[in-house]
Protein backbone atom coordinates (compact mmCIF):
# COMPACT_ATOMS: atom_id res chain seq x y z
CA UNK A 1 0.00 0.00 0.00
CA UNK A 2 2.73 2.51 0.80
CA UNK A 3 6.06 1.46 -0.91
CA UNK A 4 9.47 3.63 -0.07
CA UNK A 5 12.35 3.64 -1.88
CA UNK A 6 15.43 5.07 -1.27
CA UNK A 7 14.07 7.78 0.25
CA UNK A 8 16.78 10.70 0.98
CA UNK A 9 15.53 14.14 2.99
CA UNK A 10 18.19 16.52 3.57
CA UNK A 11 17.83 20.39 4.98
CA UNK A 12 20.07 22.10 3.49
CA UNK A 13 23.43 20.73 4.53
CA UNK A 14 21.79 18.28 7.14
CA UNK A 15 21.09 15.14 6.26
CA UNK A 16 17.83 13.86 7.97
CA UNK A 17 16.77 10.38 5.95
CA UNK A 18 19.79 8.69 4.62
CA UNK A 19 18.16 5.87 2.35
CA UNK A 20 14.90 4.41 3.99
CA UNK A 21 13.22 1.52 2.00
CA UNK A 22 10.31 -0.32 3.33
CA UNK A 23 6.49 -1.58 2.38
CA UNK A 24 3.54 -1.17 4.09
CA UNK A 25 1.10 -3.84 3.70
CA UNK A 26 -2.53 -3.28 3.82
CA UNK A 27 -4.35 -3.49 6.95
CA UNK A 28 -0.90 -3.35 8.96
CA UNK A 29 0.00 -1.66 11.68
CA UNK A 30 3.60 -0.31 11.63
CA UNK A 31 4.83 1.51 14.69
CA UNK A 32 8.11 3.78 14.18
CA UNK A 33 10.58 4.25 17.23
CA UNK A 34 13.71 6.05 17.72
CA UNK A 35 15.56 8.69 19.48
CA UNK A 36 14.75 11.98 19.01
CA UNK A 37 16.46 13.19 15.52
CA UNK A 38 16.74 10.09 14.19
CA UNK A 39 14.31 10.64 11.18
CA UNK A 40 11.16 8.96 12.25
CA UNK A 41 9.02 12.27 11.75
CA UNK A 42 10.70 13.11 8.62
CA UNK A 43 9.74 9.44 7.15
CA UNK A 44 5.98 9.99 8.09
CA UNK A 45 5.82 13.86 6.86
CA UNK A 46 7.00 12.44 3.50
CA UNK A 47 4.70 10.07 2.84
CA UNK A 48 2.52 12.80 2.25
CA UNK A 49 4.66 14.98 0.77
CA UNK A 50 4.50 17.92 3.87
CA UNK A 51 8.22 17.78 3.10
CA UNK A 52 9.32 18.09 -0.16
CA UNK A 53 11.88 14.31 -1.42
CA UNK A 54 15.40 14.93 -1.76
CA UNK A 55 15.85 11.96 -3.69
CA UNK A 56 14.01 8.69 -3.75
CA UNK A 57 10.17 7.78 -4.41
CA UNK A 58 7.50 7.43 -2.53
CA UNK A 59 4.61 5.07 -3.79
CA UNK A 60 0.52 4.80 -2.44
CA UNK A 61 -1.25 2.52 -3.79
CA UNK A 62 0.88 2.66 -7.11
CA UNK A 63 1.10 6.05 -7.78
CA UNK A 64 4.07 7.96 -7.25
CA UNK A 65 3.21 10.98 -4.56
CA UNK A 66 6.50 12.90 -5.66
CA UNK A 67 5.76 12.93 -9.62
CA UNK A 68 5.22 16.22 -10.39
CA UNK A 69 2.67 15.28 -12.65
CA UNK A 70 0.75 13.33 -9.59
CA UNK A 71 -1.82 15.87 -7.85
CA UNK A 72 -0.52 15.94 -4.29
CA UNK A 73 -4.10 16.71 -3.35
CA UNK A 74 -5.84 14.10 -4.71
CA UNK A 75 -3.00 11.33 -2.38
CA UNK A 76 -3.95 13.63 0.92
CA UNK A 77 -7.63 12.60 0.25
CA UNK A 78 -7.12 9.17 0.82
CA UNK A 79 -3.78 10.02 3.67
CA UNK A 80 -5.34 10.94 7.08
CA UNK A 81 -2.68 12.28 9.66
CA UNK A 82 -2.87 13.29 13.46
CA UNK A 83 -0.36 15.83 14.76
CA UNK A 84 1.74 16.25 17.96
CA UNK A 85 0.14 19.52 18.35
CA UNK A 86 -3.53 18.54 17.76
CA UNK A 87 -3.49 21.23 14.97
CA UNK A 88 -7.12 21.62 15.46
CA UNK A 89 -8.77 24.35 13.57
CA UNK A 90 -9.59 26.53 16.41
CA UNK A 91 -11.96 29.20 14.92
CA UNK A 92 -14.51 26.50 14.02
CA UNK A 93 -16.53 24.68 16.08
CA UNK A 94 -15.54 20.74 16.45
CA UNK A 95 -18.38 19.78 14.35
CA UNK A 96 -17.21 22.07 11.48
CA UNK A 97 -13.25 21.09 12.16
CA UNK A 98 -14.81 17.48 10.99
CA UNK A 99 -17.14 18.31 8.09
CA UNK A 100 -14.76 21.01 6.30
CA UNK A 101 -12.58 18.73 4.49
CA UNK A 102 -15.72 16.44 3.14
CA UNK A 103 -17.97 19.02 2.81
CA UNK A 104 -14.60 21.11 0.75
CA UNK A 105 -13.01 18.86 -0.70
CA UNK A 106 -15.25 15.40 -1.41
CA UNK A 107 -18.22 17.73 -2.19
CA UNK A 108 -20.48 15.68 0.60
CA UNK A 109 -23.46 17.69 1.51
CA UNK A 110 -23.72 19.24 4.53
CA UNK A 111 -26.44 17.15 5.75
CA UNK A 112 -24.50 14.06 4.89
CA UNK A 113 -21.26 15.59 6.43
CA UNK A 114 -22.86 16.24 9.75
CA UNK A 115 -24.26 12.71 10.16
CA UNK A 116 -20.69 11.38 9.38
CA UNK A 117 -19.12 13.82 12.00
CA UNK A 118 -21.56 13.07 14.78
CA UNK A 119 -20.95 9.55 13.94
CA UNK A 120 -17.38 9.98 14.28
CA UNK A 121 -16.89 11.64 17.51
CA UNK A 122 -19.19 8.83 19.40
CA UNK A 123 -16.50 6.89 18.13
CA UNK A 124 -14.12 8.64 19.25
CA UNK A 125 -16.23 8.98 22.65
CA UNK A 126 -16.98 12.76 22.22
CA UNK A 127 -20.84 12.65 21.04
CA UNK A 128 -21.24 15.59 23.25
CA UNK A 129 -19.26 17.73 22.22
CA UNK A 130 -20.05 18.64 18.43
CA UNK A 131 -20.67 22.32 18.99
CA UNK A 132 -17.67 22.73 21.80
CA UNK A 133 -14.71 24.76 20.27
CA UNK A 134 -11.61 23.22 20.34
CA UNK A 135 -10.09 25.56 23.23
CA UNK A 136 -12.93 23.91 25.45
CA UNK A 137 -11.37 20.83 24.73
CA UNK A 138 -9.08 18.74 26.93
CA UNK A 139 -5.54 18.03 25.26
CA UNK A 140 -6.79 14.43 24.93
CA UNK A 141 -10.19 15.50 23.78
CA UNK A 142 -8.43 17.50 21.10
CA UNK A 143 -6.24 14.75 19.93
CA UNK A 144 -9.54 12.48 19.37
CA UNK A 145 -11.28 14.96 17.66
CA UNK A 146 -8.52 15.38 15.37
CA UNK A 147 -8.52 11.88 14.84
CA UNK A 148 -11.99 12.32 14.03
CA UNK A 149 -11.50 15.27 11.49
CA UNK A 150 -9.02 13.01 9.53
CA UNK A 151 -11.09 9.80 9.53
CA UNK A 152 -13.60 12.02 8.22
CA UNK A 153 -11.99 11.86 4.91
CA UNK A 154 -12.45 8.11 4.75
CA UNK A 155 -9.18 7.21 4.14
CA UNK A 156 -6.96 4.08 3.85
CA UNK A 157 -4.07 5.03 5.42
CA UNK A 158 -3.34 7.03 8.70
CA UNK A 159 -0.43 8.68 9.66
CA UNK A 160 0.55 9.17 13.48
CA UNK A 161 2.78 11.61 14.37
CA UNK A 162 3.93 11.30 18.38
CA UNK A 163 0.19 11.69 18.85
CA UNK A 164 0.27 11.43 22.41
CA UNK A 165 3.42 13.38 23.02
CA UNK A 166 2.31 16.72 24.03
CA UNK A 167 -0.44 15.02 26.55
CA UNK A 168 -0.69 14.82 30.02
CA UNK A 169 -0.30 11.26 31.43
CA UNK A 170 -3.43 10.78 32.43
CA UNK A 171 -4.62 11.36 29.03
CA UNK A 172 -2.54 9.20 26.71
CA UNK A 173 -4.82 6.57 27.40
CA UNK A 174 -7.89 7.99 26.14
CA UNK A 175 -6.19 8.73 22.34
CA UNK A 176 -4.20 5.00 22.49
CA UNK A 177 -8.01 3.67 23.00
CA UNK A 178 -9.18 5.15 20.22
CA UNK A 179 -6.34 4.48 18.21
CA UNK A 180 -5.78 0.59 19.29
CA UNK A 181 -9.80 0.52 18.00
CA UNK A 182 -8.53 1.75 14.72
CA UNK A 183 -5.87 -1.05 14.36
CA UNK A 184 -8.76 -3.39 15.75
CA UNK A 185 -11.14 -2.38 12.80
CA UNK A 186 -8.47 -2.93 10.17
CA UNK A 187 -7.28 0.40 9.44
CA UNK A 188 -3.64 0.83 7.41
CA UNK A 189 -1.79 2.81 10.20
CA UNK A 190 2.26 3.93 10.25
CA UNK A 191 2.36 5.58 13.90
CA UNK A 192 5.94 7.18 15.09
CA UNK A 193 5.64 6.94 19.06
CA UNK A 194 7.39 6.90 22.31
CA UNK A 195 4.50 4.59 23.71
CA UNK A 196 6.18 1.22 23.55
CA UNK A 197 3.69 -0.45 24.99
CA UNK A 198 1.21 0.49 22.26
CA UNK A 199 4.03 -0.11 19.75
CA UNK A 200 4.47 -3.35 21.34
CA UNK A 201 0.88 -4.52 21.90
CA UNK A 202 -0.81 -3.04 18.37
CA UNK A 203 2.33 -2.77 16.10
CA UNK A 204 2.34 -5.63 13.68
CA UNK A 205 5.92 -4.45 12.70
CA UNK A 206 8.39 -2.17 14.64
CA UNK A 207 10.62 -0.21 12.69
CA UNK A 208 13.57 1.20 14.83
CA UNK A 209 15.48 4.17 13.15
CA UNK A 210 18.62 6.14 14.51
CA UNK A 211 20.11 8.64 12.17
CA UNK A 212 18.37 8.42 9.51
CA UNK A 213 18.37 5.29 8.43
CA UNK A 214 15.88 1.85 9.44
CA UNK A 215 18.55 0.02 11.91
CA UNK A 216 15.83 -2.83 12.97
CA UNK A 217 13.12 -3.86 11.46
CA UNK A 218 10.20 -6.94 12.65
CA UNK A 219 7.67 -8.43 14.99
CA UNK A 220 7.30 -6.52 18.05
CA UNK A 221 8.32 -9.69 19.65
CA UNK A 222 11.44 -9.38 17.34
CA UNK A 223 12.47 -5.99 17.99
CA UNK A 224 11.67 -6.26 21.98
CA UNK A 225 12.36 -9.40 23.17
CA UNK A 226 15.21 -10.07 20.82
CA UNK A 227 16.94 -6.86 19.51
CA UNK A 228 19.79 -7.52 17.54
CA UNK A 229 21.38 -4.52 16.59
CA UNK A 230 23.21 -2.80 19.56
CA UNK A 231 22.15 0.37 18.79
CA UNK A 232 18.37 -0.96 19.83
CA UNK A 233 19.27 -2.71 22.51
CA UNK A 234 21.05 0.62 23.90
CA UNK A 235 18.07 2.52 22.59
CA UNK A 236 15.56 0.18 24.08
CA UNK A 237 17.67 -0.15 27.77
CA UNK A 238 17.07 3.08 28.17
CA UNK A 239 12.74 3.56 27.82
CA UNK A 240 11.98 0.59 28.80
CA UNK B 1 -3.92 88.69 20.03
CA UNK B 2 -6.45 87.84 17.62
CA UNK B 3 -7.38 84.97 20.25
CA UNK B 4 -9.12 87.13 21.82
CA UNK B 5 -12.00 87.75 19.82
CA UNK B 6 -12.51 84.48 18.29
CA UNK B 7 -14.93 84.66 15.75
CA UNK B 8 -17.00 81.95 16.13
CA UNK B 9 -19.97 83.52 13.61
CA UNK B 10 -17.44 83.25 10.67
CA UNK B 11 -17.50 79.80 11.18
CA UNK B 12 -20.86 79.07 11.32
CA UNK B 13 -20.81 81.09 8.08
CA UNK B 14 -18.56 79.13 6.71
CA UNK B 15 -20.71 75.98 7.77
CA UNK B 16 -21.16 74.52 4.61
CA UNK B 17 -17.89 74.67 3.28
CA UNK B 18 -16.60 72.24 6.09
CA UNK B 19 -19.21 69.97 6.46
CA UNK B 20 -18.96 69.26 2.44
CA UNK B 21 -15.34 69.07 3.55
CA UNK B 22 -16.04 66.12 6.21
CA UNK B 23 -18.33 64.56 4.06
CA UNK B 24 -15.41 64.17 0.92
CA UNK B 25 -12.64 63.58 3.57
CA UNK B 26 -14.35 60.65 5.05
CA UNK B 27 -15.59 59.20 1.27
CA UNK B 28 -11.66 59.64 0.39
CA UNK B 29 -11.06 57.62 3.39
CA UNK B 30 -13.50 54.96 2.64
CA UNK B 31 -12.57 54.52 -0.85
CA UNK B 32 -8.96 54.70 0.16
CA UNK B 33 -8.75 51.94 3.40
CA UNK B 34 -11.30 49.63 1.24
CA UNK B 35 -9.87 49.80 -1.67
CA UNK B 36 -6.30 49.87 -0.22
CA UNK B 37 -7.59 46.68 1.99
CA UNK B 38 -7.98 44.80 -1.07
CA UNK B 39 -5.26 45.27 -3.39
CA UNK B 40 -2.91 44.98 -0.15
CA UNK B 41 -3.99 41.74 0.40
CA UNK B 42 -3.71 40.77 -2.84
CA UNK B 43 -0.08 42.76 -2.58
CA UNK B 44 0.10 40.90 0.57
CA UNK B 45 0.18 37.47 -0.46
CA UNK B 46 1.92 37.96 -3.04
CA UNK B 47 4.85 38.77 -0.68
CA UNK B 48 4.49 35.30 0.59
CA UNK B 49 4.72 34.05 -2.95
CA UNK B 50 6.91 31.16 -3.95
CA UNK B 51 6.43 31.94 -7.64
CA UNK B 52 9.41 35.24 -8.28
CA UNK B 53 7.11 36.87 -11.01
CA UNK B 54 4.68 37.53 -8.54
CA UNK B 55 7.12 37.64 -5.18
CA UNK B 56 8.90 40.64 -6.80
CA UNK B 57 6.63 42.97 -8.33
CA UNK B 58 4.61 42.45 -4.85
CA UNK B 59 8.07 43.26 -2.71
CA UNK B 60 8.76 46.66 -5.05
CA UNK B 61 5.23 47.98 -4.87
CA UNK B 62 5.67 47.98 -1.16
CA UNK B 63 9.04 48.94 -1.41
CA UNK B 64 7.68 52.09 -3.92
CA UNK B 65 5.15 53.39 -1.84
CA UNK B 66 6.11 53.05 1.31
CA UNK B 67 9.68 54.40 0.31
CA UNK B 68 8.19 57.51 -0.94
CA UNK B 69 6.08 60.49 0.33
CA UNK B 70 2.35 59.95 -0.32
CA UNK B 71 2.50 64.02 -0.75
CA UNK B 72 4.90 63.38 -3.91
CA UNK B 73 2.57 60.22 -5.35
CA UNK B 74 -0.45 62.36 -5.28
CA UNK B 75 0.94 64.67 -7.54
CA UNK B 76 2.30 62.19 -9.71
CA UNK B 77 -0.53 60.49 -10.18
CA UNK B 78 -2.62 63.99 -10.53
CA UNK B 79 -0.57 65.82 -13.07
CA UNK B 80 1.40 63.00 -14.29
CA UNK B 81 0.06 59.44 -14.33
CA UNK B 82 -3.77 60.44 -14.54
CA UNK B 83 -3.44 63.20 -17.97
CA UNK B 84 -0.86 60.96 -19.02
CA UNK B 85 -3.13 57.97 -19.38
CA UNK B 86 -6.35 59.51 -20.35
CA UNK B 87 -5.19 62.95 -21.60
CA UNK B 88 -6.72 64.65 -19.12
CA UNK B 89 -7.51 65.05 -15.43
CA UNK B 90 -10.06 63.21 -14.15
CA UNK B 91 -10.69 65.76 -11.44
CA UNK B 92 -9.29 65.64 -7.70
CA UNK B 93 -11.44 62.78 -6.80
CA UNK B 94 -10.21 59.86 -8.63
CA UNK B 95 -6.48 60.96 -8.38
CA UNK B 96 -6.65 61.65 -4.62
CA UNK B 97 -8.79 58.58 -4.04
CA UNK B 98 -6.63 55.93 -6.12
CA UNK B 99 -3.24 57.69 -4.36
CA UNK B 100 -4.75 57.09 -1.10
CA UNK B 101 -5.63 53.57 -2.14
CA UNK B 102 -2.03 53.00 -3.57
CA UNK B 103 -0.52 54.25 -0.67
CA UNK B 104 -2.39 52.37 1.86
CA UNK B 105 -2.45 49.14 -0.10
CA UNK B 106 1.12 49.50 0.19
CA UNK B 107 1.05 49.15 4.39
CA UNK B 108 -1.80 46.85 4.33
CA UNK B 109 0.21 44.55 2.54
CA UNK B 110 2.98 44.18 5.58
CA UNK B 111 -0.18 44.09 7.98
CA UNK B 112 -1.31 41.46 6.30
CA UNK B 113 1.33 39.74 5.14
CA UNK B 114 2.56 39.50 8.93
CA UNK B 115 -0.90 38.27 10.59
CA UNK B 116 -0.73 35.24 7.68
CA UNK B 117 2.90 34.37 8.45
CA UNK B 118 2.42 34.58 12.22
CA UNK B 119 -0.82 31.49 11.90
CA UNK B 120 1.55 28.84 13.18
CA UNK B 121 2.42 26.13 10.15
CA UNK B 122 0.72 23.32 11.73
CA UNK B 123 -2.43 24.78 10.60
CA UNK B 124 -2.14 24.48 6.59
CA UNK B 125 -0.16 21.38 7.42
CA UNK B 126 -3.44 20.10 8.94
CA UNK B 127 -5.76 21.51 5.97
CA UNK B 128 -3.34 20.18 3.54
CA UNK B 129 -3.17 16.81 4.91
CA UNK B 130 -7.31 17.16 4.61
CA UNK B 131 -6.45 17.16 0.93
CA UNK B 132 -7.06 21.31 0.98
CA UNK B 133 -5.55 23.24 -1.91
CA UNK B 134 -3.49 25.88 -0.87
CA UNK B 135 -6.09 28.30 -1.65
CA UNK B 136 -8.68 26.44 0.11
CA UNK B 137 -6.99 25.91 3.25
CA UNK B 138 -6.17 30.20 3.11
CA UNK B 139 -9.29 31.18 2.63
CA UNK B 140 -11.00 28.91 4.91
CA UNK B 141 -8.70 28.19 7.67
CA UNK B 142 -5.38 30.84 7.51
CA UNK B 143 -7.35 33.93 6.60
CA UNK B 144 -9.92 33.97 9.48
CA UNK B 145 -7.46 33.84 11.77
CA UNK B 146 -5.13 35.67 10.25
CA UNK B 147 -7.64 38.29 10.43
CA UNK B 148 -8.42 38.88 13.72
CA UNK B 149 -4.50 39.78 14.54
CA UNK B 150 -4.46 42.06 11.79
CA UNK B 151 -7.41 44.13 13.61
CA UNK B 152 -5.47 46.72 15.92
CA UNK B 153 -2.75 47.47 13.34
CA UNK B 154 -5.57 47.60 10.50
CA UNK B 155 -6.97 49.96 13.05
CA UNK B 156 -3.76 52.03 13.40
CA UNK B 157 -4.09 52.14 9.60
CA UNK B 158 -7.73 53.22 9.60
CA UNK B 159 -6.84 56.81 11.81
CA UNK B 160 -3.30 57.15 9.94
CA UNK B 161 -5.20 57.05 6.54
CA UNK B 162 -8.28 59.70 8.01
CA UNK B 163 -5.45 61.97 8.48
CA UNK B 164 -3.34 61.66 5.51
CA UNK B 165 -6.58 62.39 3.27
CA UNK B 166 -5.92 65.53 4.15
CA UNK B 167 -2.65 65.59 1.64
CA UNK B 168 -5.41 65.72 -1.28
CA UNK B 169 -5.49 69.66 -0.41
CA UNK B 170 -2.47 70.09 -2.29
CA UNK B 171 -4.43 69.26 -5.57
CA UNK B 172 -7.47 71.37 -4.75
CA UNK B 173 -10.04 68.75 -3.56
CA UNK B 174 -13.03 70.19 -1.36
CA UNK B 175 -11.55 68.16 1.87
CA UNK B 176 -11.84 69.27 5.08
CA UNK B 177 -8.57 70.87 5.19
CA UNK B 178 -9.46 72.25 1.81
CA UNK B 179 -12.21 74.09 3.18
CA UNK B 180 -9.62 75.73 6.05
CA UNK B 181 -7.77 76.43 3.86
CA UNK B 182 -10.26 78.45 1.43
CA UNK B 183 -12.07 80.32 4.71
CA UNK B 184 -8.33 81.50 5.83
CA UNK B 185 -7.77 82.62 2.60
CA UNK B 186 -11.29 84.43 2.30
CA UNK B 187 -10.76 86.25 5.80
CA UNK B 188 -7.05 86.59 6.58
CA UNK B 189 -8.09 85.01 9.56
CA UNK B 190 -6.10 81.74 10.83
CA UNK B 191 -6.86 80.68 14.49
CA UNK B 192 -10.54 79.82 13.38
CA UNK B 193 -10.00 77.96 10.29
CA UNK B 194 -7.24 75.69 11.01
CA UNK B 195 -8.23 75.06 14.82
CA UNK B 196 -11.91 74.67 13.50
CA UNK B 197 -10.13 71.93 11.22
CA UNK B 198 -7.88 70.29 13.83
CA UNK B 199 -10.71 69.88 15.91
CA UNK B 200 -13.31 68.11 13.21
CA UNK B 201 -10.06 66.19 12.36
CA UNK B 202 -10.23 65.41 16.48
CA UNK B 203 -13.57 64.76 16.34
CA UNK B 204 -13.33 61.99 13.55
CA UNK B 205 -10.11 60.27 14.61
CA UNK B 206 -12.24 60.10 18.30
CA UNK B 207 -15.45 58.56 16.68
CA UNK B 208 -12.81 55.77 14.37
CA UNK B 209 -10.90 55.39 17.53
CA UNK B 210 -13.96 53.96 19.14
CA UNK B 211 -15.26 51.69 16.44
CA UNK B 212 -11.83 50.43 16.13
CA UNK B 213 -11.42 49.60 19.72
CA UNK B 214 -15.60 48.06 19.77
CA UNK B 215 -14.21 46.15 16.68
CA UNK B 216 -10.84 44.66 18.68
CA UNK B 217 -12.97 44.00 21.59
CA UNK B 218 -15.06 41.94 19.35
CA UNK B 219 -12.27 39.64 17.76
CA UNK B 220 -9.32 40.09 19.94
CA UNK B 221 -10.66 37.78 22.20
CA UNK B 222 -12.20 33.76 22.45
CA UNK B 223 -13.50 31.85 19.51
CA UNK B 224 -16.20 30.94 21.57
CA UNK B 225 -19.38 32.91 21.46
CA UNK B 226 -19.84 32.95 25.10
CA UNK B 227 -16.84 33.05 26.54
CA UNK B 228 -16.50 36.68 24.44
CA UNK B 229 -15.56 39.65 26.71
CA UNK B 230 -18.45 42.41 26.68
CA UNK B 231 -17.19 45.36 25.67
CA UNK B 232 -18.86 47.80 28.93
CA UNK B 233 -17.98 45.14 31.33
CA UNK B 234 -16.63 45.43 34.47
CA UNK B 235 -15.75 41.54 34.67
CA UNK B 236 -12.82 41.83 33.00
Amino acid sequence: MIKVQGLYKSFGELDVLKGIDYEVKEKEVICVIGPSGSGKSTFLRCINLLEDITAGDVFIDGVKVNDPKTDINEIRKDVGMVFQQFNLFPHMKVLDNITISPRKIRKMNPGEAEKLAHQLLKKVGLGDKANSYPEQLSGGQMQRVAIARALAMQPKVMLFDEPTSALDPEMVKEVLDVMKQLAVEGMTMVVVTHEMGFAREMGDRVLFMDQGIIVEEGTPAQVFNEPKNERTKAFLSKVL
Amino acid sequence: MDFLDFRLDMIWNYRELFIRGIGITLALTAVGYLGGFVLGLFVGMGKLSKKKWIYYPSKYYVDFFRGTPLLVQILLIHLALIPGIFGHSLGYFVSGALALVLNSAAYNAEIIRAGIQSIEKGQMEAARSLGMTQNVAMKNIILPQAFRRMVPPLGNELIALLKDSSLVTVIAANDLLYAGKVVAGASFRFWEPYLTVAILYLCLTFVFGKIISYVENRFSNSYVPTQRKKMFSSRR
